[in-house]
Parts: structure tokens; C-alpha cells; sequence
């Protein structure tokens, strides 16, 4: 059977409301994602989009539907312990609130944290927790205590200990939502590193358009259902239908559309700054002119 | 505020910073016992010698090292005044009016401050200095392991302290900004009777206690996606190396010196 790397069917899940009536927050959701795609999520607040994380983590389990991640069923009864920390060492995640995170007082301690828990060598730790401080750029500060690190640094030391239990998927639960506008660049770098020079599937939940632009793929989730599934380019088309559910369109997406729709012919894809200012430089006339 | 330090760890790559953490805990207690045995004052002269060495062991500043001691330096002022006019022995130094000054007195402000000064020696350098709090927990948590057989949750004591000292920053922030925020719409923290002040806390401690449940329901999630299971099935045992038993061994034969010359009862004991 080929399997996509996570395969979701037809899920639906609520949470226990008041009185034992649940409601309802993810309904009938399916969703393919391949390895090694940068697939950004967006939804306006209570659409369902954290909910979805969690149950690709195992910290809930959908009611009914199916769930296969790396070739394995999740929701089969039959799982064990052992499988669910399996699958948590395969996904790996990032919230929101770096500080609660973080367990330790020593950042190196603190990367070493999922590799101990899946009781992995001490040497073998040793060797995961330098390289995953390298890979975040945070080697410096190793024996650091995170209460004295910027929010970027602290979330760049979580990502750091998910990086250390070698995922093949990391899920970004808003986890720029909370940074300065310098912390969210370190962290969208490293994100962005992840995913290009080590191969990692990221699912990046995001408030953020510009961030969402970064991603090879957007899904939309609207009262927990997917709205729109696809290309920045193509899902930022559908000005009215973000807005409908309450949702921005970048600047540069927006100035495009609004072009278009004026009746200026705009040839191409459309999500960053430079290559709005480029494709308005060229409708322009001068052919590739620099902008 | 961020500048609390939580425990005093100074990192650095020296002999005493790669001894087994359980080994620590047990240099230390041992070293802890000789310090306070000693009754002997060649066994004084021992320990002096014997805590500067450590110190150099660990390779920490001794700067850093007096800072330390400073608390305590009251302390020791106190029991020295104590002991040097409150003794009365038999080789009278010094009397005028109702003050007088023993030799016993003053041997037994210096052993005193012997005995304060190897304590604080001997614990900094073997657990704060050169112990990251988490090794340390861990390390009680492995020596006490035997508990476990007793149904003595150890595990959940050991991942509770780790937690409380890694949050005690946050919550102070925490609470500082609340207090900010109170007083920026007129609240009084520091005028008034003592009853007062402690009813106009109750507006910072509330909104803290429940910003202290949000960390702690978004920390449960974020461990359990970090494969954390709460068994206490730490499977990372660090084996003791040779380095470690021998400095243990040393550790022992010191005590034993140090009680060998108890009972040789060599010059003055006290
Ligand atoms: N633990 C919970 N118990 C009950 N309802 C919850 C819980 N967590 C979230 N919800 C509800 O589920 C809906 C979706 O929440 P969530 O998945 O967190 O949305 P998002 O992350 O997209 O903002 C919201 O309406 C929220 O109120
Ligand atoms: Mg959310």
C-alpha cells in the first residue's frame, strides 16, 4: 500500500462540553500531506486549527475516522505506549509560549529531554543535543539558563530538543505568535532551514500571511473543515472567501488581485514583496527591468 | 528581574564538573560528616587544606567562591563573638572587669570558622558549583531509588523540584508585570498596616495562580509531546567510572583520617 506520509480520513472530533454534550471541533476532515512538504495552516481563532495538531500527536484521538501517519494506522485500537511514543518522536511539536516548553534550567539539559525520555544512549544524547544546538545556531549558548534568552532564542532551544529526538515531521502550533518581529525572522529561518536542508515535513499553524507566503502549501481550516488546499498563489486568490472567514490577504497578494482585477494583464505567481514589485515592474514595460 | 540566578552552576571543563552527579551527592555528604567530626585541630589544619584543594579541582574563580561566602560571614562573626567571650577553660589570655578570654575560646572561634567555611566549601563545590540542578535531581532521584520498592513516588518528587526551580523566573516576571499592571490603575503595595498590604497582594495573586494552571495544563501537553511518561522509567543510567569510584574511595579514606585523629586526641580537642 502506498501510503502518503500523513493520511488523515474523514475525522471528526469534540470536546467534552458542558452536561457531557460534546462540541463538535473538527468535522469530517481529510487531508493528505507528502513527506517533506512546508505546508502552512491558517484559520481565524476556534476554527479547529490546534485541535487538528494535537490529534496528529496522539494527545487526542479522533471519535471516529482514521489517521495513518508514516505508514501506520494511529487511531487502531491497538496501539501501545511504546507506539505512541513512537509516533511522537516521528512528529515532533512546537507551541506557542516558548517558557512553557522548556524544563530545564540548563538549554542543553533541556534538549536532552526527549532523547531521555526515549532512552537513548548518553553518548548518543551527547552527540544529538550538539548537533541540534548547531542546527538552531544556539551552540553558544548551551549552558545558558532559557529564563535569560530572548523569546526567539527560547523557541529557537524548543525546536532544539524536537530536533534532537529526530523527527521526520515538526508541527508549528503558532509558535511566532508571541516573538518580536526579530525573534519571528530567527525563528521562521530556522523553520524554513528545517524543512530545505534536513528534509523535514513542516506543518506550520500560523496568524501570520507573510509567513503562510513562505510555505509550498496552504490549508485554510474554517469550522473545522478545510476551506481552500493549495498553493499560496492559488489560495490568495480567493480574496472574498478569506475575508469571509475572517481572514487577511498579504499586501502584495492584494495590490495583485486588485490589478487584475482592473484589467491589468499580470502573468505569474504572486506571494512575496520582490516578486510583486518584479511582475508591476514588468506590466510596466520595462522587460525584467530591476525594481 | 531576569537575572535571578537559579542555583549558581558555573560551567567550565574541570575534573570536579565530570564526576558522576550521584558521586557528588555522596562526596559531599561524606565530606559534610568529616567537617563536622573533626574535633582535632591537625584535623582543622586537613580540612583547610583539603577545601582549598577542591577548589582548585573545580577551577572556580575564588572571587567567585568569597561571593558565596558572604551571607554567611555574619554568621560567622556571630558564633566567633560567642565563642571568644562566652567560653571559660583554664588558659586565661586576657580579663578586665567581667570580660575574659579564654585559649579555649578563641581555638574554638577558629575551628568554628574552619568547620563554617569547609560546610560551604564542600556543598557549593561539589552540588552547585559544578552540578546543573537537573543532574543534581536526577542524581537524588537515583540515590533514593530504593524508596521506589516502597511505593515512594521518587520520580514525581524529583521532575516536581526541576519544574519549580525551572518556573520560579517566570512567575516572577510573571508577578512583577501583574503588580506593574495593578499599580498603573492606583493600587498600593507598600503603604499601610501590614493587613492591608496583604489584602491588596490578593489582586496579583489571583491572576498569577491562574496564569500558574495555563503553564502548567501548556507544559503537561508540550512534555507529553517530548515522550515524557511519568513511571520513572529513566532508562539513561550513567555508569559510574573509574575516576568516580576512586574519588569516592579518597572521600572515605579522609573521613577516616579525620576520625583516626579524633582518636588520637593529638594536641587540643575541643
Ligand atoms: N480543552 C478544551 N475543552 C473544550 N473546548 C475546547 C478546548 N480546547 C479548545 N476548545 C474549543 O475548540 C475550538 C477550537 O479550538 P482550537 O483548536 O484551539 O482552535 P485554534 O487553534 O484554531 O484557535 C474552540 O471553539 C475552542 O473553544
Ligand atoms: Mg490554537
Amino acid at each position: 500500500m502506498d501510503l502518503p506520509f500523513i493520511k488523515v480520513e474523514n475525522i471528526s472530533y469534540s470536546y467534552k462540553g458542558d452536561g457531557g454534550v460534546g462540541v463538535p471541533v473538527i468535522k469530517e476532515l481529510s487531508l493528505e500531506i507528502r513527506e517533506g512538504e512546508f505546508v502552512a495552516v491558517l484559520g481565524h481563532n476556534g476554527s479547529g486549527k490546534s485541535t487538528l495538531a494535537k490529534l496528529l500527536n496522539m494527545i487526542f484521538s479522533p471519535q471516529s475516522g482514521k489517521i495513518y501517519i508514516d505508514g501506520k494506522d494511529i487511531t487502531a485500537p491497538d496501539m501501545t505506549d511504546d507506539d505512541v511514543f513512537a509516533l511522537r518522536k516521528t512528529v515532533g511539536m512546537v507551541f506557542q509560549n516558548p517558557d512553557n516548553q522548556l524544563v530545564a534550567t540548563i538549554v542543553e539539559d533541556d534538549v536532552a529531554f526527549g532523547p531521555e525520555n526515549l532512552s537513548v544512549p548518553s553518548e548518543e544524547i551527547r552527540k544529538r543535543v550538539d548537533e541540534a544546538l548547531r542546527a538552531v545556531g544556539m551552540t553558544k549558548y548551551a549552558h545558558h539558563e532559557p529564563h535569560r534568552l530572548s523569546g526567539g532564542q527560547k523557541q529557537r532551544v524548543a525546536i532544539a530538543g524536537i530536533i534532537a529526538m529526530l523527527p521526520k515531521c515538526i508541527i508549528f502550533d503558532e509558535s511566532t505568535a508571541m516573538l518580536d518581529p526579530i525573534g519571528r525572522r530567527e525563528v521562521m529561518q530556522t523553520i524554513k532551514m528545517l524543512n530545505e536542508k534536513m528534509g523535514i515535513t513542516v506543518i506550520m499553524i500560523t496568524h501570520y500571511m507573510d509567513e503562510a507566503a513562505m510555505a509550498g502549501r496552504i490549508v485554510v481550516l474554517d469550522e473545522g473543515r478545510i476551506a481552500l488546499d493549495g498553493k499560496p498563489s492559488e489560495v490568495f486568490e480567493r480574496e472574498e472567501l478569506l475575508r469571509s472567514m475572517g481572514l487577511d490577504v498579504p499586501q502584495c497578494a492584494a495590490i495583485i488581485h486588485r490589478l487584475r482585477e482592473a484589467g491589468v494583464a499580470l502573468k505569474g505567481d504572486c506571494t512575496t514583496p520582490e516578486k510583486c514589485a518584479e511582475l508591476i515592474g514588468r506590466a510596466l514595460g520595462g522587460e525584467g527591468r530591476d525594481v | 528581574m531576569k537575572n535571578i540566578a537559579l542555583g549558581q552552576y558555573y560551567p567550565a571543563k574541570s575534573p570536579l564538573h565530570r564526576l558522576d552527579p550521584r558521586i557528588k551527592v555522596l562526596l559531599a555528604l561524606i565530606y559534610i560528616c568529616a567537617a563536622a567530626f573533626c574535633k582535632n585541630i591537625i584535623g582543622f589544619g586537613v580540612l583547610l587544606v583539603s577545601a582549598l584543594l577542591i577548589v582548585a579541582l573545580g577551577r572556580i574563580p575564588f572571587k567567585t567562591i568569597f561571593r558565596s561566602l558572604t551571607p554567611v560571614l555574619f554568621v560567622m562573626l556571630f558564633a566567633v563573638f560567642f565563642q571568644v567571650f562566652f567560653t571559660k577553660g583554664d588558659m586565661l589570655l586576657f580579663a578586665w572587669w567581667k570580660l575574659q578570654i579564654y585559649g579555649e575560646g578563641l581555638y574554638l572561634a577558629l575551628f568554628t570558622i574552619v568547620r563554617i567555611f569547609t560546610l560551604i566549601i564542600g556543598t557549593s563545590m561539589f552540588l552547585t558549583y559544578t552540578t546543573t540542578p537537573i543532574e543534581l535531581t536526577y542524581a537524588i532521584e537515583d540515590l533514593l531509588s530504593p524508596l521506589k520498592k516502597l511505593k515512594v513516588p521518587v520520580h514525581d518528587f524529583a521532575m516536581m523540584m526541576t519544574l519549580a526551580l525551572r518556573f520560579i523566573p517566570t512567575l516572577v516576571e510573571e508577578a512583577d508585570k501583574i503588580m506593574t499592571a495593578q499599580k498603573a490603575r492606583g493600587a498600593d503595595f507598600s503603604t499601610g498596616s501590614l493587613v492591608q498590604r496583604a489584602k491588596a497582594l490578593k489582586p496579583v495573586l489571583i491572576p498569577l495562580i491562574v496564569s500558574a494552571m495555563r503553564h502548567a495544563v501548556e507544559l503537561a501537553v508540550a512534555m507529553e509531546c517530548r515522550c515524557y511518561h511519568g513511571d520513572g522509567t529513566r532508562m539513561v543510567v550513567r555508569k559510574c567510572r573509574f575516576s568516580d569510584i576512586a574519588a569516592l574511595i579518597v572521600m572515605i579514606i579522609f573521613l577516616a583520617g579525620i576520625i583516626y585523629l579524633n582518636i588520637l586526641g593529638l594536641v587540643y580537642t575541643a
